[in-house]
């Protein structure tokens, strides 16, 4: 399957983080890569949602949701900055 | 809370439908009349869900067609082994309800208030629906930025507003090119958007352009790295990638 973008995850991530977040800046822990979180290469069809560095592929963030709760993990961003 | 809209918080809300309007053999537009809707930009989208009787739940997004100020309309194509578009596009009627939460995004968008600059708006396929409610915007409130839009299409009965995008604008150009079939005595273009196709139509880089990429991954990706290549900085070529996946809970 194709991967999507950041674009494509904006209603979970504002469920997740209660604002408006594609437009947020993110920066890769691993490769120092800063850019809107609506350019990362985003993986839908995993069992959860995978969001990946558009510059070096390096595991950005993943979202699952289990019985109506997200289990969120964010160790691949360095930061996050909303507007 | 859900069914309340709150402020900065995304809720699902029942919409109903209004209108049902056949854009193409695939594709469908849908409008609502949404009770709480706090308005939207050219380019945000929307999430439907669908629930069935056994409480599975699937759920799409879809780019708003409908500019902002008019009824909250999505155009959906009906993808064969589709979950949701073959029930939104072949099931759905007007008065029926349908959960949706919006508008999503703030990254792909055009602002007429701030955005003066040429616009350059290339589809690839269904990806024309977000241009769509840009160009629309950008005529309903008198934008004074040029725009062209060139639209990759398989066929030309696949080009979804056609109509719309062939009434006289002084400001609007649009550029079809048909990747599968032409009609006989085609004149326009054919087969993929390449580089070439890009340096003839794309605004050249020294007016300071902005540019929305919307289409499939692979479209994107091509036109993208076309315009970068042009001269394009990359943070005045704005993409989005669709595709068949969404998420299911």
């Amino acid at each position: 399957m194709n991967p999507l973008d950041g674009n494509a995850i904006g209603g979970l991530l504002h469920e997740v983080f209660g604002a408006e977040m594609t437009d947020a800046t993110g920066t890769c822990a691993n490769c120092d890569f800063t850019g809107p979180v609506a350019q990362t290469v985003v993986y839908m069809d995993a069992p959860g949602t995978v969001v990946r560095c558009r510059n070096c592929s390096s595991l950005l963030m993943v979202f699952a949701k289990l019985h109506e709760r997200y289990c969120v993990d964010l160790r691949g961003l360095a930061a996050l900055e909303a507007r | 809370m859900e069914g309340t809209a709150v402020r900065g918080r995304l809720t699902w809300q029942t919409a109903t439908v209004t209108k049902i309007i056949p854009e193409t053999p695939r594709t469908s537009t849908i409008v609502f009349e949404v009770p709480d809707w706090p308005g939207h930009r050219a380019g945000q989208h929307l999430d439907v869900r669908l629930t069935a009787e056994d409480g599975y739940r699937a759920e799409r997004s879809y780019s708003i067609a409908s500019a902002p100020g008019e009824p909250v309309a999505i155009t959906v194509e009906r993808l064969e082994d589709g979950e949701v578009s073959p029930y939104l596009t072949e099931e759905l009627q007007p008065g029926d309800a349908i959960e949706l939460r919006g508008p999503i995004g703030g990254y792909f968008v055009w602002d007429p208030v701030t955005d003066h600059e040429p616009l350059l708006l290339a589809a690839g396929g269904s990806g024309v629906v977000p241009l769509r409610a840009i160009l629309r915007n950008r005529e309903r409130t008198g934008s004074t930025a040029s725009a062209r839009l060139l639209y990759s299409s398989r066929s030309l009965a696949d080009v979804i507003y056609r109509e719309e995008f062939e009434r006289p604008d002084p400001g609007l150009d649009v550029v079809y090119t048909l990747t599968r079939s032409q009609p006989p005595g085609w004149r326009g273009r054919a087969g993929r958007v390449d580089d070439a196709l890009l340096a003839e139509v794309a605004w050249p880089a020294g007016q300071n352009p902005l540019a929305f990429v919307c289409g499939p991954t692979s479209f994107v990706e091509a036109v993208a790295e076309g315009l970068v290549g042009l001269g394009y900085p990359q943070a005045r070529v704005k993409t989005e990638r669709f595709g068949a996946t969404g998420g299911r809970q």
